[in-house]
């Protein structure tokens, strides 16, 4: 069960009692691996689609290969999901909300290579997304466009961006949409984004806490959100509770995948997990990413209802702005960064 | 360990019992491994960054704001908690009313009750739309997502602190000291005051800064309805949680120990007061 | 009490008062004290009780029962139930074998180790979870041996019983050393020279006389290592059905927009803790003396 000698030896000093419950436990999981499972970490507002994604998966994977197999999910902030990666958890794929929380993995960890961008069919991305805003029915506070979010009686619940990609992409509209309105000047845009998180009463640490707070709480005039979430809103608290409002132009979010080298290597599930994530790029999880309201990059696999939902806008990239992820990250979210300085000044 | 070393002073005195080396050996052993092992990892972690370096972090604004919540609504929820706890004990083990029992036995939910759950409960009631934060709102006070809500939450946790640390000491106050106090002329507020209250001063601090501890490490009950925003409403155990997120280990670790510093000094107070009343009082 | 008057008082309608309102207050500030003290706790204990079945029950009982019958719930049940059945005896045999050389012996340090025992108590739930990342963590002091044997601790089940076992850490033995204390070693010390082993005095002096007090902090350790919750989310890595406990499970429905089914399974949370608490009052009423020595600390 337990591999090796050098093993028992360090875990000697621990009291026979607990070495037993180790070793126990140890067989529970042990035990659990042998079988063909394999783990999707994943961020916050997926849990839907991925239950249906890994259902429909493990369906096609046994009639393809006879084995049974079965896919885990993991769900919460984006950074705190890219955390447990990097202290360990046993992930086969990661589903993260921003490419800089895989950067992260692949830097502090090395468990996926630097280039984990090249590796799949459109750097890493089956389906992207946007921000839009959810207000209460009727839209009291008449919000339209970004602007509106940075009115001073506007209160707007938006997650923590340090802890949360739906955060950072809001944050990262916001700011894009200012550069761009205010003739290209940082500091302009940098003030913006400042009034926009003064009107901020509660900073979740994930995209479902905001939306929970937002919706079920009852707090703040608008949520900006993941476009899928404000639809998995509409469906779940009722359409005559809530409007959606689609702003002229937003940011293209790239919520990307990516392959958990050194540990599919370790666990020996290189070619479920590869299996996996090329099944993300097929016909299939395409047209199950636009049921959900993600945007699909295969628009002709899904189904034409579901696209007609998915509203025109003017998407902005935002790495055509800022340059690569890693300043973005550094020059905004790191410590000490712009949202730091920010709520610093905010006070 | 105070005392002064006598001469020829053993390690243990002796005794026909047996199993000391085992039992012993078995608690280092298991403290060893569970708590110091750990314990001496994170502050090693911190102790990386430096002197300077924990200082830095300390004096971060946004980690000192964050601790000044944590510290200072614990402050004053575990005062709360003293107070009422206080009328609470004193009800309970005095007077004679229908319920009573009950009214003890749910002193102790708390203890029993996870965090998680109280959270959300609390969350839910004391939210603006909850039955009685839609209250509370009528007359003006916002209690969930903002400092409010923690200082329930702490409120909430701390309060059978506060209760069963001074219930066994009322119980066991002489009523016939008390009737010798009335009877020598003192008016019934004096009996309280210079009679009845000053033994359990000792218990009614152990029992607040059991309750402040439990506060300021608190983290479960609070995320809930707590609004979690910097400089306002987020707490140290937060922001721990958060510092991990952004792969700040370090800062973790030096938020962490600092924490733990402070319970640690805690602790010892709790300590303190505890032998200082016994050799005041007699008892602890 | 010097300058207190050495005469009977005088009450204002000039008659002596029955004895028995010397040692009390007058009924209106009784009746006020106890209105405070239950509007206290009901305001902060028992409606906050009442919301969890109150939500739990609101779609009525179809979608209350449903919410245990989800396979995430029931894995759920099955690691909270497996993390306490290792936890609770750990601490168990850890408190008995602690307040056994603490109580009967007369040691240095003695003071020191009573403290350090105490030390969970006072350390914050998510720093309990964050030492083990830092021991055990890939990046961790054991990590690279761990990863070398393919060991997984946290992020799996022996990271949530060691996180669960160091929050409940002093239970048991803060509970029995007091107790113990009181007893003193007199009883022990004839078994032991009628003959008797050393073990055999322990289980037929030792344990008769502290057997109450141990089943009452066995059941706290037991309320508080399902119910944890900052530690666990610390190491737990959120795995569905692998390693999400109860209070886990309560935060991901919740965060799922299932608030029936979180209440739902949190009112079962909710439950273990009413059946801790009357099986709690019902020793204290009945074994009061027995456990007494141990209650002032928790």
């Amino acid at each position: 069960m337990i591999s090796g000698k050098p093993t028992r030896t360090a875990l000697a000093p621990i009291g026979r009692a607990a070495f037993l419950g180790l070793a126990l436990t140890l067989g529970v999981t042990g035990g659990a691996r042998a079988q063909s499972e394999i783990l999707n970490v994943s961020y916050d507002p997926t849990r839907e689609l991925y239950r249906e994604i890994n259902a429909v998966f493990a369906e096609e994977w046994k009639a393809k290969t006879g084995e049974t197999i079965t896919v885990r999910a993991a769900h919460g902030g984006s950074g705190a999901q890219a955390r447990t990666v990097i202290d360990g958890i046993p992930a086969d794929v990661v589903t993260l909300g921003i490419p800089s929380d895989i950067d992260a993995i692949s830097k502090i960890s090395k468990k996926i290579p630097a280039d984990w961008r090249t590796k799949l069919p459109n750097e890493g991305l089956p389906y992207t997304s946007t921000v839009v805003f959810l207000v209460r029915k009727g839209n009291p506070k008449a919000v339209k466009d970004w602007a509106d979010l940075a009115k001073p009686d506007v209160k707007v619940i938006t997650p923590n961006p340090k802890t949360s990609a739906g955060g950072r992409w809001n944050f990262l509209a916001a700011w894009g949409y200012a550069y761009e309105k205010e003739g290209k000047d940082k500091e302009k845009a940098n003030a913006f984004v400042g009034s926009f998180y003064k009107n901020v009463p509660v900073l979740d640490t994930g995209a479902r806490g905001s939306t929970v707070t937002f919706a079920q709480r009852g707090l703040g005039d608008v949520l900006p959100t993941w476009e899928n979430e404000a639809f998995l809103v509409l469906e779940e608290f009722g359409k005559d509770k809530f409007d959606i409002v689609v702003p002229p132009t937003s940011i293209y979010a790239e919520p990307p995948v990516a392959l958990v080298d050194a540990n599919v290597d370790k666990k020996g599930t290189r070619k479920q997990a590869e299996a996996y994530l090329q099944f993300l790029y097929s016909d299939k999880a395409q047209a199950i990413f636009a049921k959900h309201h993600y945007r699909p990059i295969k628009r002709e696999a899904a189904k034409a209802e579901d696209l007609a939902l998915l509203p025109e806008i003017k998407l902005f990239k935002i790495e055509d702005v800022l340059g690569s992820w890693d300043d973005i990250q550094k020059a905004n979210f790191d410590n000490g960064g712009l949202f730091d300085q920010l709520s610093k000044a905010g006070r | 360990m105070s005392e002064a070393p006598r001469p020829k002073r053993r390690f243990r005195q002796r005794t026909v019992i047996p199993g000391f080396g085992l039992t012993l050996g078995y608690t280092l052993t298991c403290l060893g491994v569970i708590v110091l092992l750990p314990l001496a990892t994170l502050v090693a972690k911190a102790a990386g960054l430096g002197p300077a370096g924990i200082w830095a972090v300390a004096t971060d604004p946004r980690v000192a704001s964050a601790l000044r919540v944590s510290f200072g609504v614990s402050l004053l929820a575990a005062l709360t908690a003293s107070i009422f706890g206080g009328i609470v004990a004193w009800v309970l083990t005095r007077y004679d009313f229908p319920g009573r029992k009950l009214a003890d036995a749910v002193v102790d939910l708390p203890f029993a009750l996870p965090t998680a759950v109280a959270g959300i409960a609390l969350a839910s009631l004391y939210a603006p739309n909850g039955a009685v934060g839609s209250q509370l709102a009528k007359i003006g006070i916002e209690a969930a997502y903002t400092p409010v809500g923690i200082f329930i939450a702490m409120v909430f946790i701390g309060l059978p602190f506060a209760v069963r640390t001074v219930q066994p000491l009322i119980a066991e106050i002489d009523k016939e000291v008390e009737e010798a106090s009335a009877i020598l002329g003192a008016s019934r507020i004096a009996t309280l005051t210079r009679v009845v209250l000053p033994p359990l001063i000792p218990a009614v601090l152990t029992g607040f800064a059991l309750a402040f501890a439990r506060g300021v490490g608190e983290y479960g009950s609070i995320i809930f309805i707590a609004g979690n925003l910097p400089y306002v409403s987020e707490i140290a155990p937060l922001l721990i949680v958060i510092k991990l997120s952004e792969f700040d280990y370090e800062g973790a670790s030096a938020i962490a120990v600092i924490m733990l510093a402070i319970s640690f000094v805690t602790l010892l107070a709790i300590n303190l007061i505890q032998a200082w009343s016994r050799r005041r009082f007699g008892y602890v | 009490m010097s300058d207190a008057v050495a005469s009977l008082p005088d009450s204002p309608d000039g008659t002596i008062r029955p004895a028995q309102s010397v040692v009390t207050e007058r009924p209106w500030i009784r009746w006020l004290l106890i209105a405070v003290a239950l509007t206290f706790l009901a305001l902060f204990l028992v409606l906050p009780l009442i919301t969890v079945f109150a939500q739990a029950l609101a779609k009525g009982w179809g979608a209350y029962l449903a919410a245990f019958t989800e396979p995430d719930a029931q894995s759920a049940i099955r690691l909270t139930l497996t993390v306490a059945a290792i936890a609770v005896p750990f601490n168990l045999v850890f408190g008995v074998a602690a307040a056994w050389a603490i109580a009967k012996f007369e040691f240095r340090g003695k003071n020191l180790l009573v403290t350090l025992i105490d030390l969970p108590f006072s350390v914050s739930p998510v720093v309990s979870g964050l030492i083990y990342v830092l021991v055990f963590g890939s990046r961790g002091l054991f990590g690279p041996v761990l990863l070398e044997h393919d060991i997984q601790i946290i992020f799996a089940v022996p990271g949530i019983v060691l996180a669960t076992v160091f929050v409940t850490f002093p239970f048991v033995a803060r509970q029995l050393i007091p107790l113990m204390q009181e007893q003193g070693t007199t009883e022990e010390e004839a078994a032991l020279t009628l003959g008797a082993s050393g073990w055999h005095a322990f289980r037929t002096v030792t344990l008769p006389n502290i057997r109450w007090g141990l089943l009452y902090a066995v059941l706290l350790c037991n309320a508080r290592a399902m119910g944890e919750f900052g530690a666990v989310s610390v190491v737990s890595g959120h795995i569905r059905g692998l390693t999400n406990t109860l209070p886990l499970h309560v935060e991901i429905l919740y965060n799922e927009y299932n608030f029936v089914a979180s209440f739902a399974v949190a009112s079962l949370l909710a439950g273990l803790a009413l059946v801790t608490l009357v099986i709690k009052s019902l020793l204290e009423w009945r074994y009061a003396d027995d456990i007494a020595a141990g209650t002032r600390r928790h």
